[in-house]
């Protein structure tokens, strides 16, 4: 058909013209409005996924969301003697806010002790992340998130009924 | 002849500020096409025009939220947008007259796509007004117990078709009016008004590769269905839609229902092989897919997958350069998942794993494969940052655990 000819030939003088005039072409990413390319960043370039030993007695581990909500996070913490946090891992289910929020979360619990972690606010991550209003829902499970895991350090850390009854 | 083509190809060059021209819909990988970004109404200055920054555009699958224009449905519309600008209701002059004459020649051709006589269709601004026509018609209604079959002839989210002829003849045998929104159905599937026993339509503009801003209602003449106007005016469109009939647009509905009517047959089959192909090629790189919808009664074009342990919006955003949809474009912005996923007994979390996949006539074999490459590295990718994946690796019943909030 005529018209896929001249389209053919309009795509190959727009290439030709393109080159020419060296206009800077960028990647249109998507949807600009909708992800702030601070979350894309957390997706493209992944922080500390993954999982840590949630047997090990050092390591709390925090399970928050639900699937039916169409939001999961695990968040894994690593804490040394001292208290302080050396690690931390997570995965989750859920939108580009909802990853970008819990690696976010794992990124400024590293390096903090366990009472410095709690004071972690998701008004801050959401802050960080400029997430809209319809996404402050994925900051706040991130919150929750980071205090599972440090709850469940906690109830690690404490002597066994076992132990208290032994002379 | 060389003078000729060298003079085209030097009108093809000219920057788009200089010479504003229509560009069809580039078929072929990656759409290519320098992208200046959208005109302003007032032509600005040559030297400003650079400052303009080009893109390369997403591939376009999102074919059930609105359809490029046909390039032989803009070839039909731009005299009656530059020359032929009469008034089609002024009956004085031949302005009006031979606007007239288009706006007949476009029912003439919407009618003949769905069985109908001519008079039996309304212009109005679109599908969703259709069906506010038709449903206000129960209102008026005479008959104290007369109740209105409405369906949808082609789902928009999941492509199940509905048997139409059937409920049509149900509905005929009880004296029940029987109307159907078929905005994705229109020019795609063999519709007939006569055969299905339909007694009101409602028909998109914009879904069958038309202009956006038009649409049509059919309106059974025998027996009779009365009507109750949503706009009253001057008396346009037999009184039933007040307002003048924009000439352009209609005449851009009319030639996409003859495009349409030309290239079902075509449409189809292609259409049927690269969904095959987009389907075939996913369900055997990954393991727990789902196809949502009766796969038997199913449109072609409109493929509904969930992707289990993987959310759908984080799937979008990964997918940066397809435009995809998860869920119907209508309830994007709410936080509820699908309500016909619902409504059809998919799990929740499979809900919310769902992305819809639109063939349409200019989808190339090309942007099939780039699509489902792309989706099979961004799913494996998710998967391998989700805890529920995790968990069924470890060989977890995912519905055994106690999840903290629902």
């Amino acid at each position: 058909m005529a018209a896929a000819g001249a389209g053919r030939m309009r795509r190959a003088t727009s290439a030709l013209l393109l080159r020419a005039l060296r206009l800077p072409v960028r990647e249109l990413s998507a949807p600009a409005r909708l992800y702030h390319k601070k979350v894309v960043d957390h997706y493209e370039n992944p922080r500390n996924v993954g999982s840590l030993d949630k047997t090990s007695k050092n390591v709390g581990t925090g399970l928050v969301g639900a699937p039916a909500c169409g939001d999961v996070m695990k968040l894994q913490i690593q804490v040394d003697e001292k208290g302080k946090i050396v690690d931390a891992r997570f995965k989750t289910f859920g939108c580009g806010s909802a990853i970008a929020s819990s690696s976010l979360a794992t990124e400024w619990v590293k390096g903090k002790t366990v009472e410095e972690a709690l004071t972690i606010k998701n008004t801050d991550i959401a802050k960080e992340l400029c997430l809209p209003p319809v996404k402050l829902h994925c900051s706040m499970l991130a919150e929750d998130a980071i205090k599972a895991a440090l709850a469940d350090f906690k109830l690690k850390q404490e002597p066994k009924k076992g132990e208290v009854g032994k002379k | 002849m060389l003078l000729r083509t060298s003079w085209r190809l030097v009108a093809a060059a000219a920057p788009a500020a200089l010479w504003p021209r229509a560009r069809a819909p580039t078929r072929g990988l990656r759409l290519r096409v320098v992208d200046h970004g959208p005109q302003s109404a007032v032509p600005s200055d040559a030297a400003t025009a650079p400052e303009a920054e080009s893109v390369l555009r997403p591939l376009y699958m999102d074919v059930q939220a609105t359809t490029p224009l046909d390039p032989r449905v803009l070839d039909a519309m731009l005299p009656y947008l530059v020359n032929y600008y009469g008034n089609p209701h002024s009956r004085t002059h031949a302005y009006g007259w031979e606007s007239e004459a288009a706006m007949e020649r476009a029912r003439q051709q919407v009618a003949s796509l769905i069985g109908a006589d001519p008079r039996e269709i309304i212009f109005t601004s679109g599908a969703t007004e259709s069906n506010n026509i038709a449903i206000k018609e129960l209102e008026a209604a005479i008959q104290p117990d007369t109740s209105l079959v409405s369906v949808m002839t082609v789902n928009n989210e999941i492509g199940v078709k509905q048997p139409i002829a059937e409920i049509g003849h149900i509905c005929s045998s009880r004296k029940v009016y029987f109307h159907t929104d078929a905005a994705q159905a229109v020019g795609k599937i063999p519709l007939d008004v006569n055969d299905m026993k339909i007694d009101l339509m409602s028909i998109s503009g914009h879904k069958i590769y038309g202009p956006k801003g038009v649409g049509a209602i059919y309106i059974r003449r025998r027996p009779r269905v009365r009507v109750e106007a949503l706009q009253s005016g001057g008396g346009q469109e037999r009184g039933m839609r007040s307002g003048t009939v924009p000439t352009p647009l209609v005449v851009g509905l009319g030639a996409a229902c003859e495009v349409a009517q030309q290239e079902m047959e075509y449409d189809h089959k292609r259409i049927s092989k690269l969904a095959e192909r987009l389907t075939r090629k996913i369900m055997k790189s990954l393991p727990d897919v789902v196809m949502n919808g009766d796969p038997e009664h199913h449109y072609p074009g409109c493929i509904n997958l969930s992707f289990a342990y993987v959310e759908g919006e984080s799937l979008l955003m990964a997918l940066k350069d397809v435009a995809l949809s998860s869920g119907s474009a209508c309830t994007s912005a709410s936080l509820e998942p699908s309500y016909v996923l619902r409504a059809i007994g998919t799990d929740e979390d499979l809900a919310h794993s769902s992305i819809r996949f639109g063939i349409g006539r200019f989808t190339t074999e090309e942007e099939v494969d780039y699509t489902v490459e792309k989706c099979i590295y961004h799913v494996k990718r998710l998967r391998e940052m989700s805890p529920l994946w995790e968990m069924v690796q470890d060989g977890i019943d995912l519905k055994s655990i106690k999840w903290t909030q629902h």
